[in-house]
């Protein structure tokens, strides 16, 4: 088994927590948060439910004490609020002290301000100020600039896969000794944008999102931001860190089938999984539990179920679990919210529930963990897949 | 491993394809947003799946198809492609329907394209590549995100081969929010000049470059990638310095480079960071400028690595493109340097 990449910090705020605390509360208490959405406008309020954290961005502007001429989007505010936590979780007080990046994702970026001032700029000069933080890469400027952080800054937009790849990509870093430190993850916020265009796509629940249910109906869409503190060997011997978990593994491969359809073997799966056991150096027998992507859209969960069965062959398939019930499907950072699930299963040696579930799929014999299991857990696997082929699959595992 | 540009294809605002360099550019300097010269799509693309298309889809197939056949290769091992915006257009086209439609009667073309995957995710489908495939969309470092991301896979032996491409598309209605918010020139202050500009904003662009990059030096080979470093934030007075620190990591120094090429815009808040190295410095080198041709856009720097691989490749440099009458009898080694507002600063060193 290869030795992984050092997690020393991590900071997340959800629908199901402000902190990583209050998220793994609810995540074993089962406090399911998937509402009618608060925040933003939308006819489809009354019908789709969402996963949506209960803070105005006039909240996350007093709690982050940006200005009143700030002109963060609502993305930037839940990824600078996850990335502070982060950075204060892994002791670090001098950011710059050694090479230090960030890397981000997001998907629609600063959309929740595009869409809300569109029309609205050449009228009022007082939003033009919003304009610029439509860009993707805005949101990790900004993160960075409240970090104080000045050197290596990147952010990854391969749709729902988009965290899993920023922390696949921090990860790369830090092993070929290209940086000393990185912080990584993913922030999405709700947008009418996102939430129209799951809905033409056709792949939105009406109902509670229920993955690998044989009923399963779509997503429940949801908001989040979540980032992890990566560090080479020399920072944590140096600095006597504490290690939370190791990044073992990681692949990403491209199923290129089709634009927004994953194929029905789930090659780009299969593929995702296979090369991060390699990465890892493990068997897929030793992992412990599987937080799968499980969106809860029929296309996803067979796919995904199909490649699960293709790495597992004649073996048994590990208890496995969605968590998107909990949280809705926060797409660039379901990833970097998995992540930490991920961690916190391996330090609290827990499996959580599968919620919703009621029906085995009719293709397969797999049925998810559908209540909190604890057992020892040294290695976790967790898939994350997005439009346009995109599949990657991180390992994390249990620290020495 | 080292890592070679063994093949190269542009999509621009000028005609940079079926060209030898750039005999036949025009240096416009009536129009503060240009526009792309179209190639000839159904050369590449069935007009049926064309119409469909976005277009920064379309010049990212074309582009890549000339860059894999310049490189005379038909797969890849890994994708990965930067832009700024993505395909910019379909984002607006969706959110003016959610808009004017009360969010009613949508269809999801416009919305799958807006994704900014979608030109990695349609290139990859089209030559069925199942390698890893990444886009970054980070401002003025994408491209050089997906430069520095491909040389690392070489390096470790994780391919043998990647396609990279940066890629970004005008949108009208974004153009019109640019201009409104300073990113774009104003209307009617002709004549565009960018050297001796005195206004702020840039003269604006769209474009497609793709570039593969392989483990073994060919009878093709323009370069060789011997390094890029991105740096978020730097004050006008530290880039010198880190210039220096970058060209000896790499063991060099400023007299070995023999082109410096920089991202020069026009916008006049924020030249000084070009024009300290290209006054200081690099005095005595010949240094290059591009965005005159190109215009300015998130992934342009894509566009300026084409064009040093072509300086290298054909040991001439334009008139068009030189900002001081410097020459040198051979060129060897090539420092690109760009950033914008001051941000999202990235060096790129190429090497004969």
């Amino acid at each position: 088994m290869n030795k992984g990449v050092a997690i020393t910090g991590m900071g997340i705020i959800s629908a199901i927590g402000n902190s990583v605390e209050e998220n793994y509360i609810s995540l074993i208490e089962n406090k399911v948060a998937i509402t009618r959405v608060e925040n933003l406008t939308t006819i489809h309020a009354d019908i789709n439910k969402v996963g949506e954290i209960k803070k105005t961005n006039d909240d996350l502007i007093s709690e982050l004490e940006l200005t009143v001429d700030n002109n963060f989007s609502r993305t930037a505010m839940i990824g600078t609020f996850a990335a502070k936590q982060a950075v204060k979780n892994a002791g670090i007080t001098s950011i710059n002290e050694f090479r230090t990046g960030l890397i981000s994702a997001t998907s629609v970026g600063g959309m929740d301000m595009t869409e809300k001032h569109y029309y609205d700029y050449f009228k009022h000069p007082e939003l033009v100020k919003y304009i610029t933080c439509h860009d993707g890469g805005d949101v990790a400027d900004k993160i960075a600039e409240e970090l104080g952080l000045k050197g290596f800054v990147t952010t990854i937009s391969t749709a729902c896969s988009s965290a899993a790849n920023s922390i696949m990509l921090g990860a790369r870093l830090i092993k070929t000794g290209k940086l000393d430190r990185v912080i990584v993850g993913g922030t999405d916020a709700l947008a009418k944008f996102t939430i129209n265009g799951f809905k033409t796509l056709m792949i939105l629940s009406d109902e509670y999102n229920k993955p690998f249910d044989n009923n399963r109906k779509g997503l429940n869409l949801g908001e989040a931001a979540a980032y992890l503190v990566l560090e080479s060997e020399e920072v944590v011997k140096k600095q006597n860190k504490k290690v939370l978990a190791r990044v073992s593994g990681y692949g990403n491969a491209n199923d290129a089938f089709h634009q927004t359809a994953s194929s029905e073997n789930g090659d780009g799966a299969y593929l995702a999984m296979k090369k991060a056991f390699e990465v890892a150096g493990i068997k897929p027998s030793q992992i412990d539990y599987i937080n799968v992507h499980g969106t809860a859209t029929p296309n996803n969960d067979l796919s995904e179920g199909r490649a699960i069965k293709r790495i597992y062959e004649n073996e048994a398939v590990p208890d496995f679990s969605s968590t998107k019930p909990f949280t809705g499907h926060t797409l660039a950072a379901a990833a970097a919210i998995e992540a930490v699930y991920s961690v916190l299963a391996i330090q609290n040696n827990v499996v959580y529930p599968n919620l919703n579930f009621e029906t085995p799929m009719e293709e397969f014999d797999l049925t998810p963990q559908t209540s909190i299991k604890n057992k020892n857990i040294e290695h976790v696997l967790s898939n994350s897949f997005g439009f346009g082929g995109n599949c990657s699959t991180l390992i994390f595992s249990k620290s020495e | 491993m080292k890592t070679y540009i063994n093949g190269i294809g542009c999509i621009s605002t000028q005609k940079t394809f079926d060209t030898v360099f750039l005999e036949e550019v025009v240096h416009n300097h009536d129009e503060n947003v240009l526009k792309i010269v179209a190639p000839v799509y159904k050369d590449y693309i069935s007009p049926a799946a064309s119409r469909r298309m976005a277009k920064g889809v379309k010049n990212g197939i074309v582009a890549s198809a000339i860059a894999m056949k310049d490189a005379q290769i038909e797969l890849v091992d890994a994708i990965i492609t930067g832009t700024g915006l993505g395909c910019i257009e379909d984002s607006e086209k969706f959110l003016t329907n959610i808009l004017d439609n009360n969010e009613q009667f949508l269809t999801p073309t416009s919305f799958i394209q807006s994704t900014h995957n979608t030109v990695g995710a349609q290139i990859a489908l089209l030559q069925q590549c199942k390698g890893y495939n990444f886009t970054y969309v980070n401002g003025a470092v994408s491209f050089e995100s997906a430069l520095l991301d491909a040389k690392m896979q070489i390096e470790e032996s994780e391919a043998e081969s990647v396609l990279i491409g940066g890629v970004d598309e005008n949108g009208d209605y974004t153009t019109a929010l640019f201009k409104l918010s300073g990113r774009i020139k104003p209307d009617n202050q002709q004549p565009y000049n960018l050297l001796d500009s005195s206004t702020s904003g840039a003269v604006y662009g769209e474009g497609a470059s793709f570039f593969v990059l392989e483990n073994k030096r060919k009878d093709n080979t323009y370069a060789e990638v011997l390094d890029i470093a991105i740096v978020n934030t730097l004050k006008e007075n530290e880039i010198e310095d880190e210039v220096k620190s970058f060209l000896k990591a790499n063991q060099l120094e400023v007299s070995d480079i023999d082109a410096l090429v920089l991202g020069f815009d026009g916008n006049i808040d924020f030249e000084v960071y070009y024009k300290n190295l290209a006054e200081k410095a690099f005095a005595q080198t010949p240094v290059l400028y591009y965005k005159h041709l190109s215009g300015e856009y998130d992934t342009a720097s894509a566009f300026a690595l084409w064009m040093a691989a072509k300086v290298l490749k054909t040991q001439e440099i334009p008139e068009i493109i030189k900002v001081n009458s410097v020459t040198k009898p051979t060129y060897k080694t090539i420092l690109l340097y760009n950033q914008l507002n001051g941000k999202n600063h990235s060096f790129t060193l190429i090497s004969k």
